[in-house]
């Protein structure tokens, strides 16, 4: 407990102590998130709007991040990274939120967080040169497609074909809702590779950018997220030579629930990071803007509704940096994962919305980027999952 | 510490231990619950309609339950802020609002000021025996015209020589009827504004302290809740406790014990009623199969486990700071508020998923409905907890 009463001031015991870094982060951490903080400030939020209209943010992105080493934190030296830990990835997720475009975030987050782990983690050491290095190094963009026009939460239900042939695989089917799905360079594709149903008989292959009869069908409008590229893609008789094969034949299944966990992990911390920079921005404005002789944030309606929002944020910290002190510890973390992702995501909205509220008027007005936000924040209980997956992977948990 | 293959290949069969807690908190845990479970627990129905017993202070002090994390040096086992919380996680295996929250009030309420605050000779008198169960002591804070806003008490303390005169009345006191002590909060300077406030260390057998009604509750029943008055009650200037003037720091110090003890008991308390239900979703049958295998029913287990959980992190996170001597108003605040919410929520749904079960008394599930109800009034209500938060950054 707090130590013995000395002071005479009146001071409780600890008042004014320096905070502590919220575990597992440390002051390396804290630092290094200093630094990312001032680097998206300074390189990226400048531009979002530009980016939003454009409905593309320019591949140069990727170089700049991988010269300042944001695309390889957690990865090992030998292959370009930083030799970092997930924590570190965890800091820029965090603070990639604070760019102002959530289209911009998921298409780097689909890069470094979801498309290239699986290389990672199951490549062979030929696929991590050919794949990962240049990834690191912002050569080469990267996708990953699972769902499917016909199969989104139920992955089961995967029908694009892989069949066999001499040297490798002919691919027919396709892809929708892939970020990064126009501009990449290659896309870790989910694929079926025996003829019976369900969730063995899943594989990866690694389909690459002009492998004859590839192409990208569409690239889809969206309520938000305008800065990122989603696409419909096509395979057509892909012939995907066998050293693509990513991990072991039928086996993909597994590889996607590993694949989940993290990125749900890295969609929790966004949506903090968003609740965090929301809740900065908010309580400027009400402090500032003035109605009926004070700062609205003074008039208690709306001191509570900030009130609920900072709780929204601190509680899904608190549930967020569990899920990821277990996750880097190597425990089994797919119950908080998957409680950090079902909460924050509906908060991280809530919390958007009720900036928007608070800011009246001009939260509805494009420059103030909270529409924006709120669009973009819309995705998160469908995205990487939905509510009711969430819900069904947690309750079936309990036996249920 | 977040190796490539540690990542890959998750541990399945490690403990998920919270990193606050280490392995003597784990045995402490043992040590209580089953304790709760063979000493108290089956007791709980007699004591929701009696109130529970003065000896369950005696045998826990026995036990040293009473004095987890104060000093050797007065009976205490030395523990740290940790084992509190753990106290008030096992409690709730007594399936008895009331009585948990009668010990609450006496390890983690009202004898951590005398701790921080009292002189060697007050510690010796009263904290020494409180540690013991030998003492039972509550807090007086809350008055008929004054509860959330503490600054508005009227209870008055007026210096005559070397003592004070004391007068004005207290309500809504657990373990007022049967306390020995009370920690009361008094008005010794009604112009100084936050600075006219003052502890005192008053013996309830003191001439001129009266206690009044035994008040009825819509739950907690097991525990005492009294309206006390004090009619020209002479106390030693020896009995002040803390510093004269300061009673109202000294106060709010005690108050983010209070909340954060009391967030750790709705999150347990919450997490017990949950798994009770669940227990009933997997047994009680409808339309052909146990209803916890229908997606409604189902997805309302999934929330409220995320409920809990959110909360339950909120606490450790906050328990962490205080632990390490950071004085965190907001994060208390907020886990206060949240978990008491998360125990409401939960005790309902899970009355709603028991069906007409859930309103029978032997289920035992509406009363802890009522219980939890408390939580969201007592130690500063949902609206003050947004206050405090809301000013904390500023507003």
């Amino acid at each position: 407990m707090a130590g013995q009463w000395t002071s005479a001031s009146g001071r409780a015991p600890g008042e004014g102590a320096p905070r502590a870094p919220a575990p597992p982060f440390t002051r390396e951490h804290e630092d290094f998130r200093q630094v990312t903080r001032s680097f998206v400030e300074r390189e990226l939020r400048p531009h979002a709007q530009e980016w939003e209209d454009a409905r593309w943010f320019p591949n140069e992105v990727f170089r700049l991040l991988a010269a300042h080493g944001y695309l390889g934190l957690k990865y090992p030296e030998e292959y370009g990274g930083q030799g970092g830990d997930y924590l570190h990835d965890a800091v820029f997720a965090e603070e990639l939120a604070r760019c102002g475009s959530g289209g911009l975030a998921a298409g780097i987050g689909a890069h470094t967080g979801i498309a290239t782990p699986p290389i990672w983690k199951f490549g062979t050491e030929e696929q991590k040169r050919r794949f990962l290095a240049p990834a690191i190094r912002g050569e080469k963009i990267a996708a990953l497609g699972i769902t499917e026009p016909g199969a989104g939460s139920d992955v089961a239900g995967i029908r694009t074909h892989a069949r066999r042939v001499d040297g490798g695989f002919v691919v027919n089917g396709s892809k929708t809702f892939i970020t990064n799905g126009v501009r990449a360079d290659f896309v870790v594709t989910a694929v079926r590779t025996t003829p019976e149903g369900g969730h063995r008989g899943l594989s990866f292959l690694v389909i690459e950018k002009g492998m004859e009869g590839f192409s990208v069908s569409r690239k889809l409008d969206k309520l938000g997220w305008h800065a990122s590229d989603t696409a419909e893609l096509a395979f057509d008789d892909v012939l995907v030579p066998e050293e693509n094969l990513l991990g072991e034949e039928n086996r993909g299944f597994y590889l996607i629930m590993a694949n989940f966990q993290w990125e749900r992990l890295l969609m929790a911390l966004g949506a903090v990071g968003s609740m965090q920079a929301t809740l900065e921005r908010t309580l400027e404005f009400a402090r500032e803007r003035r109605a009926f002789g004070r700062p609205i944030g003074r008039h208690q309606a709306i001191r509570h509704k900030l009130a609920e929002m900072a709780l929204k944020l601190e509680t899904g910290r608190a549930l967020t940096y569990n899920a990821l002190r277990l996750f880097a510890e190597g425990h089994d973390a797919v119950r908080e994962v998957t409680m950090a992702k079902l909460k924050t995501q509906r908060d991280a909205f809530e919390v958007a919305d009720a900036a928007l509220q608070i800011h009246g008027g001009a939260g509805y007005m494009k420059e103030y980027e909270i529409e924006r936000a709120l669009r973009d924040l819309r995705l998160g209980p469908i995205g990487g999952g939905t509510d009711e997956i969430m819900r069904e992977i947690l309750g079936r948990q309990l036996g249920l | 510490m977040a190796t490539a293959e540690k990542v890959i290949k998750p541990d399945f069969g490690t403990r998920k231990r919270h990193f606050i807690f280490t392995e003597e908190h784990d045995r402490l845990r043992e040590s209580i619950g089953s304790f709760v479970e063979r000493e108290l627990a089956p007791h709980a129905e007699e004591w929701e309609r009696e109130t529970f017993p003065n000896w369950v202070f005696k045998r826990m002090g026995e036990l040293g339950f009473l004095g987890l994390s104060y000093p050797e040096e007065y009976g205490g086992q030395g523990g740290d802020y940790y084992c509190n919380i753990v106290l008030a996680e096992e409690m709730t295996k007594a399936n008895c609002g009331g009585l948990a929250m009668g010990i609450a009030v006496h390890t983690d309420m009202a004898t951590p000021p005398i701790h921080l605050f009292g002189t060697e000779e007050q510690k010796q008198r009263y904290l020494v025996p409180a540690i013991k169960g030998e003492k039972i002591s509550c807090l007086g804070i809350t008055e008929p015209d004054a509860g959330s806003d503490v600054a508005g008490i009227r209870t008055r303390a007026v210096r005559d020589g070397d003592e004070y005169v004391i007068n004005g009345s207290k309500t809504f006191i657990t373990n007022g009827h049967r306390a020995d002590f009370i920690v009361l909060v008094t008005k010794t300077d009604p112009d100084a504004g936050y600075d006219g406030f003052t502890l005192f260390l008053v013996d309830l057998n003191t001439p001129g302290v009266v206690r009044e009604k035994k008040l009825e509750k819509l739950g907690m029943h097991a525990s005492d809740t009294a309206l006390l008055s004090f009619q020209d009650v002479r106390v030693p200037a020896e009995n002040v406790l803390g510093e004269v003037g300061k009673g109202f720091y000294h106060i709010m110090w005690e108050l983010q014990g209070e909340r954060l003890i009391g967030a750790a008991g709705c999150v347990a308390g919450a997490q017990r009623v949950f798994d009770r239900t669940l227990q009933y979703a997997l047994e009680r049958k409808a339309f052909g199969r146990e209803i916890g295998h229908f997606q409604v029913i189902r997805h309302k287990f999934a929330e409220m486990a995320t409920k809990i959980e959110s909360a339950r992190q909120m606490v450790y996170a906050t328990a962490w700071r205080f632990q390490n001597g950071e004085y965190p108003v907001r994060e208390i605040s907020m886990a206060k508020l949240h978990a008491s919410r998360v125990a409401v929520e939960v005790a309902d749904e899970c009355i709603q998923i028991h069906g007409g079960a859930g309103y029978m008394k032997e289920y035992g599930v509406e009363r802890v409905w009522r219980d939890m109800r408390l939580n969201r009034i007592g130690a500063g209500t949902d609206e003050i907890m947004l206050e405090v938060i809301g000013r904390s950054y500023g507003l």
